[in-house]
């Protein structure tokens, strides 16, 4: 034998999975992966698990913690990258595990179809802190098909004249349509921003104007 | 930053299904990837940022692999049983001796049991070297042996394959192998 030969032989025969192969093997790893996602939930390894949804105001990100719903993040944030920071902040233990956030699912195709006007899934507010976790904290008393300004939110809160800190606690909520933060208007009326857009935002105040 | 486990999953989900298909065969297979990927999460946090995603999971097939291989008590076998929608024509058993071509030689699956009638050296070689990308020096270390030898059991392997995985009647050229494959 010369190692020639075997070289040139080697790089000869190509190991690519030919593509009756390719689907055999994609729909072998979807199967695994299932199994995956439970045997990981089973272990308690699993520290974050999210889906996505398809909503009225476009694909929703859900991210579930142990403790609870940690993210909801809206097309426009690009879910990607708002899996990378949520691997960076939270942890990296990460799977596309539906199962933990059939519930919240559930309620929330209630909730777009106008049945349902609040939501009773647990929460992880561990992504914000101090000030901005105090006005997120508070912005679920706003009721449905209600709206608040910004400055009414800052007197909720004890801090009247705070209205910018509120304005960027609202800008900054890791949980929207879950936390309203779109019933947060400007005191002229305007719509002030939003994390989705504001044909989201919009959109949202429809659905409970007519609904209520 | 280190990515989503998620995209591990996704990125090397199926190379590592065809490395645990060709260490344990195809039925034992999928417990071998399950326990990989389970185990492969639960350290993923202390995974060093620089490290070769793939390597270290075929590392942890391979221990996985060895830990199903000592349950059993028996070495790995062959790939005898392969999936019913795969198999076609119940010839898959001939071909062995390298002379004859397959009935169901454009069978996707075919691969693997020609990959399931090598030594087992040649096969482990075969599967972590070419279906897992790891370099000879860390196939040698899972092995044992020199880089050299293994390095040569993975060409001695690759050099049987052709000689007995013959996918479409494609002939081949070189004058020891008559049947050889060129893909």
């Amino acid at each position: 034998m010369n190692t020639t030969d075997s070289t040139n032989a080697a790089e000869r025969f190509d190991f690519t999975p030919l593509a009756e192969e390719s689907i055999e093997l994609d729909s072998a790893v979807t199967r695994l992966h299932a199994q995956l996602e439970q045997q990981a939930l089973d272990a308690h390894l699993l520290d974050l698990a999210y889906t996505t949804v398809d909503t009225p105001v476009g694909s929703l990100l859900l991210a579930a913690t142990e403790a609870g719903l940690v993210r909801v993040a809206y097309d426009i944030e690009d879910h990607d990258a708002v899996l990378e920071t949520l691997a960076a902040r939270v942890s990296a233990r990460i799977l596309r595990a539906p199962k933990r956030l059939d519930a919240l699912a559930f309620e929330l195709d209630e909730y777009f179809a106008g049945t349902r006007r609040a939501f009773d899934v647990p929460l992880d507010l561990s992504l914000s802190s101090g000030f901005r976790q105090l006005v997120q904290r508070h912005l679920p008393a706003i009721a449905y098909g209600r709206t608040e300004t910004y400055k009414q939110v800052a007197e909720s809160v004890g801090s009247p004249r705070a209205v910018r800190a509120v304005g960027s606690a609202c800008a900054t909520n890791p949980l929207p349509v879950v936390v309203p933060c779109h019933r947060v208007l400007r005191s002229d009326g305007g719509l002030g921003g939003y994390i989705g857009g504001l044909a989201a935002k919009t959109a949202l105040l429809a659905l409970e104007a007519r609904a209520h | 930053m280190k990515p989503p486990f998620e995209k591990m999953v996704a990125e090397h989900g199926a190379a590592v299904l065809r490395v645990c298909r060709a260490v344990l065969g195809i039925p034992d297979a999928d417990d071998a990837w399950s326990e990989t990927f389970l185990s492969a999460l639960g350290a993923y946090p202390e995974l060093p940022q620089d490290a070769n995603v793939e390597a270290w999971l075929v590392t942890i097939a391979h221990r996985k692999a060895i830990d199903q291989t000592r349950m059993r008590s028996r070495q790995p076998i062959p790939v005898e049983e392969l999936p019913e929608r795969a198999s076609r024509t119940g010839s898959a058993k001939e071909g062995a001796a390298g002379g004859e071509a397959h009935d169901d030689s454009s069978d996707s699956l075919a691969l693997w049991h020609s990959v399931g009638l090598l030594p087992e050296k040649q096969r482990l070689a075969v599967a972590y070297h070419y279906l897992g990308g790891l370099p000879f020096a860390e196939v040698a270390e899972l092995l044992g042996g020199s880089v050299e030898a293994a390095r040569r059991a993975s060409s001695d392997g690759v050099r049987a394959l052709r000689l007995v995985y013959l996918p479409e009647s494609v002939s081949g050229t070189a004058t020891h192998e008559p049947k050889g494959i060129l893909r």
